[in-house]
């Protein structure tokens, strides 16, 4: 089912790529063609490709950081849609570690640790804002992360813009270069980052957690049914901010790491939106953990995929974005369609 | 002193005007959401307004046939919401990030071609007597024409949801489905015409922007706003009267920004962008109390799918 929907997506989106390589004067088998090279361009080089598949996996860690950091969440029918605005605030813990506070720092693997650290600090900070207004306020927690998303934003923002900027960057809206032992070791000959390791590290503890240990149950218990947990004295309000705040830290990492295995500097706009294509990642990963990750390296290669038409196709960034929600909708519409079991049978042969 | 006055004065007309397309999205939005279905795509829903009126208006050159236009296209994209919400029952959180991305992306495909071209726009348009009373006929009746629709829109829809069997249908469907069900009330169709329609007026709120407001195309010109009226519809309380004064203190909020800048302010300027949205968080904590909800609470099935089969 997954496949025919993803399928189906291609063929959506088809139409739309035909009409833009339509030119005036050329018929439409010229358009047609040019799509079909171009969808053999989309997806052999970053599922065929080793190259090419080791930028999916790259792209594929910021993703799966923070998919996985939203399961918890999710798993307690927590809307955490604040995924962006958390991976902000680790990439800016991580740098100002990284740039300002441990920068004389000549161990990588202390620094690691604590630039790391900082980072899921300042994304669970992100992430208990929510949480403790939900816990005692029961305010809404979806448009709280939602509005902490552009504050985070901005705040880098102002950062790169006025403060950070690098004063031999040439005016460009970036900060310094972290130092050489705030970079983290790649592996693959160098063109993997190591976050990939950490990503399926966690994944697997995060498997654990949930198949065998008693938070892995009570947090299925609030999701499906909050007042049986109640009456099974789960402590909603704690649990709650727990969830946020691991959720938070979560992301909150994986912007360090981002930060220090692949950008090594902080720039504005450095997520084209990881944060809320991690919501639709965890969402068809079924909130599995190792659903998550191969979801994640789905979407990864999607996004390179679009990449080398934008490069080599000229077609415009919208057309990621269409892709990304027709492709959504597709699978969920599949599952649903699947969840139904549609059969026909005759008028009052019930 | 003598400065102080048109300050506020024009800072507060700048608020209805930054206010309005955040009205249009939220009076459209709450209609939805007292149906029981909740909207996160009211970003690319405002997106495809705009740039589907702007490209009418720039056509045809006829406003009116514009934001029939738009209105249209965010009922098509109401119609998929719908559709995958209510009878597919797909999370509709996950379907409403899905709509802002394909609203999103669909607007700045279309409008790659539009971007820097001039269209027929709404120009202001005082009214004779009430635009003579000072200071409040500047600041609220000399504005162009769907500002005026909108404070139209906010009464009748308060007496519609309040007042009218309709509305009473439509909150029962929200509150209590099952309980209207068995009273012969077809929630979906109801929960259909009221995510379609609530589209449609959001829409409006994107159309707004390219025809009056910013009176141009520009790729991604909502800039948050449709974030931001799902906030104003909980600050609200689903209440069309209290989103008018909701959208125009964040109108105001991102007009005295600009103000300040104006005048040459100290602040940097990604402080000024915050402003709203950290305001959102902070007026949350103090509307969310528990007694406020429980006269107002939200409408019961806000986000549940409603199934004929299961019992919840």
């Amino acid at each position: 089912m997954p496949v025919l929907s993803i399928l189906f997506a291609l063929f959506v989106m088809g139409i739309f790529l035909t009409v833009f390589f339509m030119e005036p004067g050329r018929g439409i088998r010229f358009a047609l063609s040019r799509t079909l090279e171009a969808y053999g361009e989309m997806l052999s080089w970053p599922f065929g490709n080793l190259y090419g598949f080791y930028e999916t996996l790259n792209k594929m860690i910021p993703l799966a950081f923070v998919g996985l950091g939203l399961c918890i969440a999710y798993r307690m029918r927590i809307w955490n849609i604040g995924g962006e605005g958390q991976l902000y605030m680790g990439a800016f813990a991580a740098t100002w570690g990284a740039l300002f506070l441990f920068n004389d720092l000549q161990s990588p693997l202390l620094m690691a640790c604590l630039v790391i650290s900082m980072g899921a600090v300042f994304g669970a900070i992100w992430g208990l804002i929510p949480a403790v207004m939900k816990a005692f306020a029961k305010t809404d927690e979806i448009v709280v992360t939602l509005m902490l998303n552009y504050v985070a934003i901005f705040w880098v923002d102002y950062l790169v813009y006025g403060r950070w900027r690098d004063p031999a960057g040439f005016g460009f809206p970036l900060t310094a270069e972290y130092p050489a032992a705030a970079r983290l070791p790649r592996i693959f000959d160098g063109n993997v980052q190591i976050g990939l390791v950490f990503v399926v590290v966690l994944a697997v503890f995060l498997e654990y957690v949930y198949r065998r240990t008693s938070w892995g149950q009570k947090s299925a218990l609030i999701g499906d049914n909050i007042q049986a947990a109640i009456y099974a004295g789960v402590n909603i309000k704690l649990f709650t901010i727990l969830a946020l705040l691991a959720s938070g830290a979560i992301a909150g990492a994986g912007g360090a790491v981002q930060m220090m295995g692949a950008q090594h500097r902080l720039q504005p706009g450095f997520s084209p939106g990881y944060g809320y294509t991690a919501i639709i990642i965890a969402w068809l990963g079924k909130l599995n953990p190792i659903g998550v990750v191969v979801v994640a390296i789905l979407f990864g290669g999607l996004l390179v995929g679009n990449e080398q038409l934008q490069m080599f196709y000229r077609v415009p960034i919208a057309l990621v974005y269409v892709f990304q929600g027709l492709v959504l909708f597709s699978l969920l519409g599949g599952e649903a369609i699947s969840r139904y079991r549609i059969r026909f049978h005759k008028r009052g042969d019930e | 002193m003598s400065d102080i006055v048109p300050f506020v004065v024009f800072t507060l007309q700048a608020a209805v005007r930054a206010g309005t397309p955040l009205l249009f999205a939220v009076l459209g939005d709450i209609l939805t959401e007292r149906s029981g279905v909740m909207n996160l795509g009211i970003e690319g829903l405002m997106l495809v307004g705009a740039i589907s009126g702007f490209v009418a208006s720039y056509s045809t050159g006829n406003l009116f046939l514009a934001i029939v236009v738009a209105m249209l296209a965010g009922a098509a994209l109401g119609l998929v919401h719908a559709f995958f919400t209510i009878s597919l029952r797909v999370n509709q959180i996950v379907s409403g990030l899905a709509i802002t991305m394909l609203g999103t992306g669909i607007s700045g495909l279309w409008g790659k071609g539009y971007v820097g071209v001039v269209a027929q726009r709404f120009t202001p348009m005082r009214i004779p007597l009430l635009s003579d009373i000072p200071y409040i006929g500047t600041i609220f009746f000399n504005h162009s024409l769907l500002v005026y629709i909108s404070y139209i829109c906010v009464p009748l829809l308060w007496l519609f949801v309040y007042k009218t069997k309709y509305g009473m249908t439509l909150r029962a469907v929200g509150e209590a489905p099952e309980a209207a069900d068995s009273r012969g009330i077809n929630v979906f169709a109801v929960r259909y015409f009221y995510t379609v329609l609530g589209c449609s007026i959001t829409a409006i709120g994107g159309a707004y922007l390219s025809l009056a407001y910013n009176s141009m195309w520009i790729e991604n010109m909502t800039a948050g706003r449709g974030w931001i009226a799902i906030a104003l519809v909980l600050f609200a309380t689903w209440d069309p009267v209290k989103a008018l004064f909701g959208a125009y203190l964040f109108g105001g909020v991102t007009a005295l920004g600009f103000r300040l800048q104006a005048i040459g302010a100290d602040i940097p300027t990604d402080f000024l962008r915050m402003l709203p949205y950290l305001l959102t968080v902070v007026v949350l904590i103090f509307t969310s109390t528990e007694k406020l909800r429980l006269r107002v609470g939200a409408p019961a099935t806000l986000g549940i799918p409603y199934s004929r089969e299961e019992k919840t």
